[in-house]
């Protein structure tokens, strides 16, 4: 199908960019990977398209004191490609190789991921995960959110309108954390029938995607002593939707598949 | 009500300015008002690939780059891949191997391939796996992968 008629601008300052967006009916456009085949498909109608792509400042990886910034506007592909990343975030580093393809990954971004908050994608779980900062900036403010507060159901988030995800900081990994990532896919690349984005470290942290409404921190396996008794309280932590081809009976025993696997990784002595 | 930008662009090395029609996708907009009909329209939301050109340097799907997006951008599409021989190899490589069935992804797998073999160091090995996973956003229906992935591998392995 054909995308609905709309205009189009692309601003070249924040403050030109606050004022087309708080216009009504504008959307922001970032790589543009899940919005325009929603354009495409008419499931979304805007009468503005905000192309925030030309706006300075939002496109660098920057590691200082310990966090390592990473601008909104950043690709997948730069994320991949990204020395800091690897060292620093390795969880992220192993995440991106699930995104999408080679031609996606070179215009999809970080902040448009964390923007759309869709259930089943890498990234919202490996915020969770790795106790990571949402930056928003607004025409007046810059807030800082939690990831796990940032995420809040459906596609939903704590952006109001008006503002833009202008950066996520993550932790850099210590010496004695782990983080593993694994996801299982129909087609290399697809979306996950389900995935588990773990931290491992003072804190563990075992977080799902394609296992509900949002990011799913399994806070009882996570607190576990023991493989054994981390994958029984799973079934408590979880309650994976059915998708088309998967029911919740099989994701959860999916999930405690991939409990194991990370569990057996993260154990083994460095 | 349809909305126009004027924008700035360099198809296969010919600059192109136009007003383009702001909901009109790079494909769209290559196909119809430039003529260039060898990139395919699949899907039109991003799964099959056959939409793969490349857009300063990088493959990207023309199906989810609005042409307006373009502007100020290199666009290189199959047709100039061809010419300039860039592809020359990989498309002996894809005949010889009858690596296609119908044929309606061929253009978007050549790119994804050439982009494969640009990307790898000289010299070193790609293994099928590696090159599975690189054309993983062309698969399209037909299953005739393992004769495409015999014509990569043997053109980017330097057997060819």
């Amino acid at each position: 199908m054909k995308a609905p008629a709309f205009a189009y601008a692309k601003p070249r300052t924040l403050e030109e960019a606050f004022d087309l967006i708080e216009r009504p009916g504008a959307k922001v456009l970032a790589g543009g990977q899940s919005l325009i085949p929603a354009l495409n498909m008419r499931v979304a109608q805007p009468e503005l398209l905000v192309d925030i792509t030309g706006l300075p400042g939002l496109s660098e990886i920057r590691l200082d004191r310990g966090v390592l910034r990473v601008g909104g506007l950043v690709t997948h592909t730069q994320l991949q490609l990204s020395e800091d990343v690897r060292t620093h975030v390795p969880l992220l580093a192993q995440a991106v190789e699930h995104v999408a393809h080679p031609a996606i990954r070179n215009r999809g971004t970080l902040g448009g991921s964390v923007a759309l908050a869709d259930p089943a994608a890498e990234y919202p779980a490996c915020l969770v995960a790795l106790d990571a900062t949402v930056v928003v900036h607004g025409r007046s403010d810059e807030r800082l959110v939690g990831a796990s507060e940032f995420f809040k159901g459906l596609y939903e988030t704590d952006l109001r309108a008006g503002e833009i995800v202008a950066a996520v900081e993550f932790p850099a990994l210590k010496k004695d954390e782990r983080s593993v990532f694994l996801e299982l896919a129909r087609r290399h690349g697809d979306y996950a029938i389900i995935g588990l984005a773990a931290h491992w470290g003072q804190d563990r942290r075992f977080v799902y995607f394609g296992a509900g409404v949002k990011p799913v921190f399994a806070a009882r396996a996570s607190a576990a002593r023991s493989l054994e008794e981390a994958k029984d309280v799973l079934k408590d932590d979880l309650d994976p939707p059915a998708d088309l081809y998967n029911s919740s009976t099989t994701k959860r025993h999916l999930a405690g598949v991939l409990l194991e696997r990370a569990w057996n990784t993260l154990s083994k002595p460095h | 009500m349809e909305h126009f930008v004027e924008a700035t662009l360099t198809v296969n090395g010919n600059p192109v300015r136009r007003r383009i029609a702001a909901r009109v996708h790079l494909i769209d907009f290559l196909r119809e008002e430039l003529g260039l009909t060898g990139s395919h329209l699949g899907c039109e939301h991003g799964v099959c690939g056959a939409c793969t050109v490349r857009v300063n340097g990088q493959i990207v799907r023309g199906c989810l780059m609005l042409a307006v997006q373009a502007d100020g951008c290199t666009v290189e599409t199959i047709e100039g891949l061809s010419d300039s021989k860039e592809l020359g190899s990989l498309q002996k490589a894809f005949h010889e191997h009858n690596a296609l069935q119908c044929g309606f992804c061929t253009p978007g797998m050549l790119m994804a391939a050439q982009d494969l073999l640009n990307s790898s160091s000289k010299g070193s090995k790609i293994t099928r796996e590696k090159i599975r996973t690189h054309i993983s956003g062309n698969y399209c229906r037909c299953t005739g992968y393992q004769a495409i992935v015999d014509a990569i591998e043997e053109v980017i392995n330097g057997k060819g």
